[in-house]
C-alpha cells in the first residue's frame, strides 16, 4: 500500500549543514576555504613577525645591486658588476642550456636503447635490460657526482699534453681534447661575419644575438618548409595518379644546398683548441660540470624514455603488424606508417613528464657547480644578501614558469596528434 | 595417355628436426645470429661484454682490503706489480660503517639496526598475504632475541633473553608441530588465535622514532594515546550524537589531547618512571640510516595524502577540486631541491616565532608533500581508468561517498596504479640523496668528506659503486615487489 504524498517539508535546522546532503557540500567547501585562508594567514603572520624580529623587511630591491661573483659559464657577456638580476638571467640560460641539450642527448639514446631492447637478439636485449636497470635504480644525483669524479680523476690535465712527448694526446686530428677542466671543441668562426645586434639595450635582458647564426638558421627552416612543399605535392600526385614521384634528392637538395651556400658566403672555417702555455685557447671550452650534469642526466634519463618507448610499441596489438603485412606492406613501412604513428600517442605524454622531470632535476647542477638557476640565484645571491625568502620565491617561480611553458607546449603538440575520436 | 604424375602411397616416417633448429645450436641460431645485422650485433655485444670484464674482475680482485690508505693501495699493488693498477677496498673496509649509521654513536648502532630488521616484520602482513601470524610473531620475537645481545648485559637484560628466548622456542615449536591446515582446522573449531601482527605495526609507527631518537618513552606513548583518546571519545559519543558530528568531536578531543595535556602528562610519567634511552641528535643520524628514514616515513605518509589529493582533484566540490589542482600543480613545478631549500631555510620563518623544529622532520614534510603531488596524479589516473559503471554501481548499492570509495573505487584504482604507486616511491627514495645539497650526511654528502680526507683523496669508483650498490638493492627489490603485487592481484584469466 503506497501513498504518494509530499515529502514533510522541514524547517531548516542547524544539524542539516551536516547530515543533508543539499548542504554537506557547502558546508565542507567553506570550511575548507576557511581553513585554507587561516592556514595561509598564519603562515603570512608568522613570516612577517619572524621577518621583522630578524630586521628583515621583504624587498627585492637587493636584485638592481651589483652581485659581485663571477659565473664560470655562461651564453651572454657577465661580469661581477652586474646586478643580481642579470646573474639570475644567466643562470635561467645556463639552466635551458642543459635542458635542452639534455632532452635532445636523452630522446636520442633512450629510442635507440628502448628499440634495442625489444631487439630479437637475446644478448644485446639482455644488455640493454641491465643499461635500464642500472640508471633507473641508482639516484641521479649519484650519476651526476659520480661522472664528475670520474672526468677530473681519470682525464688528463692540460699539462699532460705539453712537451715533445705528451702523456696525453688530442682526437680528431687534433682538433678536440679532452682535459680534467673540460672539452675543448673547434668552434666555427666566420671571416666575412654579418655581426651581432644588441637586444634591448642596457636592460638586464640584453644579449647580443649573432645574425650570423640567425642568417643559417633561417635558411634551413625556409629550406625544411620548401622540402615539406615537395612533400605534399608528392601526396597530391599520389592521390591522383597512384604512383609516387621521386623526390628525395629534390628534398635533400633544397635543405642542405641553400644552406651550404650560406655557410660559404659567411666564410665558414673553424677556430680549433691549441696549447697556449699551460691551457688550451681557442675553440669552444665546455666545462667539466656542464659535461658532467649532461651526460649524467641525459643517461640516466634516457632509461626512463627507454622504458616508455619499449612500452608504447608494445602496447600497439599483434593485429596491427599483422594487418599492414597482409596489405602487402614491407617491415620499415609497416613501422613507419602503422605502428610509429599509433605507439606516438602512447609516448608522448610520459615523454613531456620525462622532459620536464630532465628540467627540474637540471637544479641538481648545484652539486657540480654548474652555474644555473639554483647555483646563482638560490645559491650564491641567497647567500650573499641574505634574502632567502625572496630568492627561493623568484627561483620557484621561474621554474613554475618553464615547467608550464614546456607542457604547454608539449600538450599542444600532444593534442596534435591525438586520435580523433567522434 | 598415360598417367605421368607421381602420387605417394605411404606416408614418409617422422623425422626428427634438423640439428642446426633444435638445442643449443638452435637456440643460439635462432637468438644470436638470425640475420646479417643481428650477427653484427651480437659479435659487437660479445666484444663489448669482454671487454669490460677483461677490465673490470682483474681491477676488482686486489689484495686492498686492509689499506688505510689510497697510497697505501698503490703500494700493495706496486709490490705485486700490478700495472693496471687494482681496486681499493680499503676504503670500504673503513669506511662502511659510516656509509650505513653516519655519525651515529657506535655503541648505540644497535638501534637502528633493530629499528631497521623490525620495520620488516612490521611491514610484512601489509605485504604479504601467505605468512601466518605465528610465523609474524615469531620473526619478531626472533628480532628482538638477536637484539638483546646487542645491549649491554645487566641482570635485566639476563630475563629479557630467557623470556625472550623461550617464548622463541615454543613459537617456534609451534610452528613445527602444527600445519597450515591442521591449524585452520582449529581455529574453526574455536582455537584462539594469535593478535593480529598488525598491531605490531601500528605499534612501530611510534617505536620506530624513539628507537632512533632516543629520549624518554613517555613521549611517543602519549603521542600515541592521542590516538586512543580519539578513538574512545569517537565509541563513547557515537551512540548519543551520530557518526559524523562524534567524529569530529574525536578529532577536537585528540587535538586537545595533543596540544595541551601532552606536557603535563609526560612530565608527570617522566617523574613517576623515569625509562628512557639515550638520546641522538639529528645532526648525528648519516648514510643510509638518513635515506631510509627519511624515504621511509616519507613513502608511509605520501600514500593516504596522495589518495586524498587525488579524491580532491576529482571531487565535484569546487573549491576543494581548485585548492588540489593548485597545490598538486605547483609542487609538481618545481624542482625538489627548492622544496628542500625551503626546509633548511624557510620552514622555521613560517612557523610561530620560537619554533625550532628537526631538520630531518623539516625534510620529511617537504619531501613528504612532493612525492603526495606525485602520488596524487598517479592515483588520479587509476580513478580515470575506472569505468563510469563501478561508480554508477556503487551509487546504486546505496553506499555512501566514503563506503563507495574504500570498497568498490579505491580497491580497483589503487590495483591499477601499483606500477605508478611503486616508482613513485622509488624516485622519492632516490630523491632522499638531495639533502645532501642542503648538507645532511646522506651517503653522497658522506661520499663528498670521504673524498676530501687526504687519505682518500681521488678515490672514485669503489665508493660510489659501493653506494649505488646499496641504493641499487632497495630500489631494485620494490620494483621487484611491484610485479610480484601486480601477479597476485592480477584477476583476468590471461
Amino acid at each position: 500500500m503506497t501513498t504518494m504524498t509530499d515529502p514533510h517539508r522541514e524547517s531548516f535546522r542547524l544539524s542539516m549543514l551536516l547530515y543533508d546532503s543539499r548542504y554537506r557540500s557547502m558546508t565542507i567547501q567553506i570550511v575548507a576555504l576557511i581553513g585554507f585562508l587561516t592556514l595561509i594567514g598564519w603562515l603570512f603572520n608568522n613570516t612577517a613577525q619572524n621577518l621583522a624580529d630578524l630586521g628583515k623587511e621583504p624587498s627585492f630591491r637587493f636584485l638592481g645591486e651589483a652581485a659581485g661573483y663571477d659565473i664560470n659559464q655562461m651564453l651572454v657577456e657577465y661580469n661581477n658588476q652586474d646586478t643580481h638580476l642579470r646573474a639570475a638571467f644567466v643562470g635561467v640560460l645556463n639552466t635551458l642550456l642543459v635542458a635542452v641539450l639534455g632532452c635532445l642527448a636523452a630522446t636520442i639514446v633512450g629510442v635507440l636503447i628502448g628499440v634495442l631492447r625489444l631487439s630479437n637478439n637475446w644478448i644485446v636485449s639482455r644488455l640493454m635490460t641491465i643499461y635500464v636497470e642500472m640508471f633507473r635504480n641508482v639516484p641521479v644525483l649519484l650519476w651526476i657526482v659520480f661522472t664528475m669524479a670520474v672526468l677530473i680523476e681519470t682525464l688528463p690535465a692540460p699539462r699532460d699534453f705539453r712537451g715533445d712527448d705528451p702523456s696525453a694526446t688530442m682526437y680528431l686530428w687534433d682538433t678536440v681534447a679532452f682535459t680534467n677542466r673540460g672539452f675543448y671543441i673547434p668552434e666555427p668562426l666566420f671571416t666575412r661575419s654579418l655581426g651581432d645586434i644588441h637586444l634591448f639595450g642596457d636592460a638586464m635582458l640584453r644579449f647580443n644575438l649573432s645574425l650570423d647564426l640567425i642568417a643559417i638558421a633561417s635558411t634551413l627552416l625556409a629550406g625544411i618548409l620548401i622540402s615539406g612543399l615537395f612533400k605534399k605535392r608528392a601526396d597530391r600526385v599520389q592521390e591522383a595518379t597512384g604512383l609516387r614521384p621521386k623526390t628525395w634528392y629534390w628534398r635533400l637538395g633544397v635543405v642542405f644546398l641553400p644552406t651550404i651556400a650560406v655557410l660559404m658566403i659567411l666564410g665558414l672555417n673553424w677556430g680549433h683548441p691549441e696549447l697556449k702555455g699551460f691551457n688550451f685557447q681557442g675553440g669552444t671550452y665546455m666545462r667539466n660540470s656542464l659535461i658532467a650534469l649532461w651526460l649524467a642526466l641525459s643517461l640516466y634519463t634516457a632509461a626512463f624514455i627507454a622504458e616508455i618507448v619499449r612500452g608504447g610499441i608494445l602496447a600497439i596489438s599483434k593485429g596491427q603488424t599483422e594487418a599492414a603485412a597482409a596489405l602487402g606492406l614491407r617491415n620499415r613501412r609497416i613501422m613507419s606508417l602503422v605502428i610509429l604513428p599509433q605507439a606516438l600517442r602512447v609516448i608522448i605524454p610520459p615523454l613531456i613528464s620525462q622532459y620536464l622531470n630532465l628540467t627540474k632535476n637540471s637544479s641538481l647542477a648545484i652539486a657540480v657547480g654548474y652555474m644555473d638557476l639554483t647555483g646563482t640565484l638560490m645559491g650564491i645571491t641567497a647567500n650573499q644578501t641574505g634574502r632567502e625568502l625572496e630568492t627561493v620565491l623568484i627561483g620557484m617561480l621561474i621554474y613554475l614558469t618553464i615547467s608550464l611553458a614546456i607542457s604547454a607546449v608539449m600538450n599542444a603538440y600532444n593534442n596534435r596528434v591525438k586520435l580523433r575520436e567522434r | 595417355m598415360e598417367n605421368t604424375s607421381f602420387v605417394r602411397t605411404e606416408m614418409l616416417p617422422e623425422t626428427e628436426p634438423p640439428r642446426s633448429t633444435t638445442g643449443v645450436l638452435g637456440w643460439i641460431r635462432d637468438n644470436l645470429f638470425n640475420g646479417v645485422l643481428n650477427s653484427i650485433l651480437t659479435i659487437l655485444s660479445l666484444a663489448f661484454i669482454y671487454y669490460l670484464l677483461s677490465m673490470l674482475l682483474p681491477w676488482s680482485i686486489s689484495p686492498t682490503w686492509g689499506a688505510k690508505s689510497l697510497n697505501e693501495c698503490r703500494e700493495i699493488l706496486g709490490a705485486t706489480g700490478r700495472e693496471h693498477g687494482g681496486a681499493c677496498w680499503g676504503v670500504i673496509n673503513e669506511r662502511w660503517s659510516q656509509i650505513l649509521y653516519g655519525f651515529y654513536p657506535e655503541e648505540l648502532r644497535w638501534r637502528p639496526t633493530l629499528t631497521f630488521f623490525l620495520l620488516f616484520v612490521a611491514m610484512i602482513p601489509i605485504l604479504f598475504n601467505m605468512i601466518s601470524r605465528r610465523m609474524n610473531w615469531l620473526l619478531l620475537v626472533l628480532v628482538l632475541f638477536g637484539a638483546s645481545f646487542a645491549v649491554e648485559n645487566s641482570a635485566l637484560m639476563v630475563v629479557v633473553k630467557i623470556v625472550l628466548g623461550l617464548s622463541l622456542a615454543y613459537l617456534a615449536y609451534t610452528v613445527v608441530k602444527t600445519d597450515r591446515d591442521d591449524r585452520a582446522e582449529q581455529i574453526k573449531e574455536g582455537a584462539k588465535r594469535l593478535p593480529n601482527p598488525l598491531y605490531f605495526t601500528a605499534i612501530y609507527v611510534f617505536l620506530m622514532p624513539w628507537l632512533l631518537w632516543g629520549g624518554s618513552i613517555w613521549s611517543p606513548v602519549a603521542a600515541a594515546l592521542g590516538f586512543l583518546v580519539g578513538w574512545l571519545a569517537f565509541r563513547l559519543l557515537a551512540p548519543i550524537a551520530g557518526n559524523l558530528a562524534s567524529l569530529i568531536l574525536a578529532v577536537i578531543a585528540a587535538g586537545v589531547w595533543w596540544l595541551l595535556l601532552i606536557g603535563p602528562f609526560t612530565g608527570l610519567m617522566n617523574g613517576l618512571a623515569p625509562i628512557g634511552l639515550i638520546p641522538v641528535e639529528s645532526r648525528l643520524f648519516g648514510g643510509m640510516l638518513l635515506s631510509l628514514t627519511i624515504g621511509v616515513v616519507a613513502i608511509a605518509a605520501s600514500l593516504p595524502l596522495g589518495i586524498v589529493l587525488a579524491l580532491g582533484r576529482k571531487s565535484d566540490l569546487l573549491i576543494v577540486k581548485w585548492l588540489s589542482v593548485g597545490f598538486i600543480e605547483f609542487i609538481r613545478g618545481v624542482p625538489l631541491i627548492t622544496l628542500l631549500f625551503v626546509a633548511s631555510m624557510l620552514l622555521n620563518i613560517f612557523m610561530p616565532p620560537g619554533t625550532d623544529f628537526d631538520i630531518i622532520l623539516r625534510v620529511i614534510i617537504m619531501a613528504t608533500l612532493f612525492a603526495s603531488a606525485y602520488m596524487a596524479e598517479v592515483v588520479r589516473g587509476g580513478l580515470a581508468a575506472l569505468p563510469t559503471g563501478q561508480y554508477e554501481a556503487a551509487d546504486a548499492l546505496g553506499l555512501d561517498y566514503w563506503k563507495a570509495q574504500r570498497l568498490v573505487i579505491m580497491p580497483q584504482a589503487l590495483k591499477i596504479s601499483i606500477p605508478g604507486i611503486v616508482s613513485t616511491f622509488i624516485g622519492l627514495f632516490k630523491d632522499t640523496t638531495l639533502v645532501s645539497i642542503i648538507g645532511l650526511l646522506d651517503p653522497i654528502g658522506l661520499s663528498s668528506t670521504i673524498r676530501a680526507d687526504l687519505a682518500w683523496n681521488g678515490i672514485v669508483w669503489e665508493l660510489y659503486g659501493f653506494i649505488a650498490l646499496l641504493f641499487f638493492i632497495f630500489t631494485f627489490l620494490m620494483s621487484r615487489y611491484s610485479m610480484y603485487l601486480e601477479r597476485r592481484l592480477r584477476t583476468d584469466h590471461s
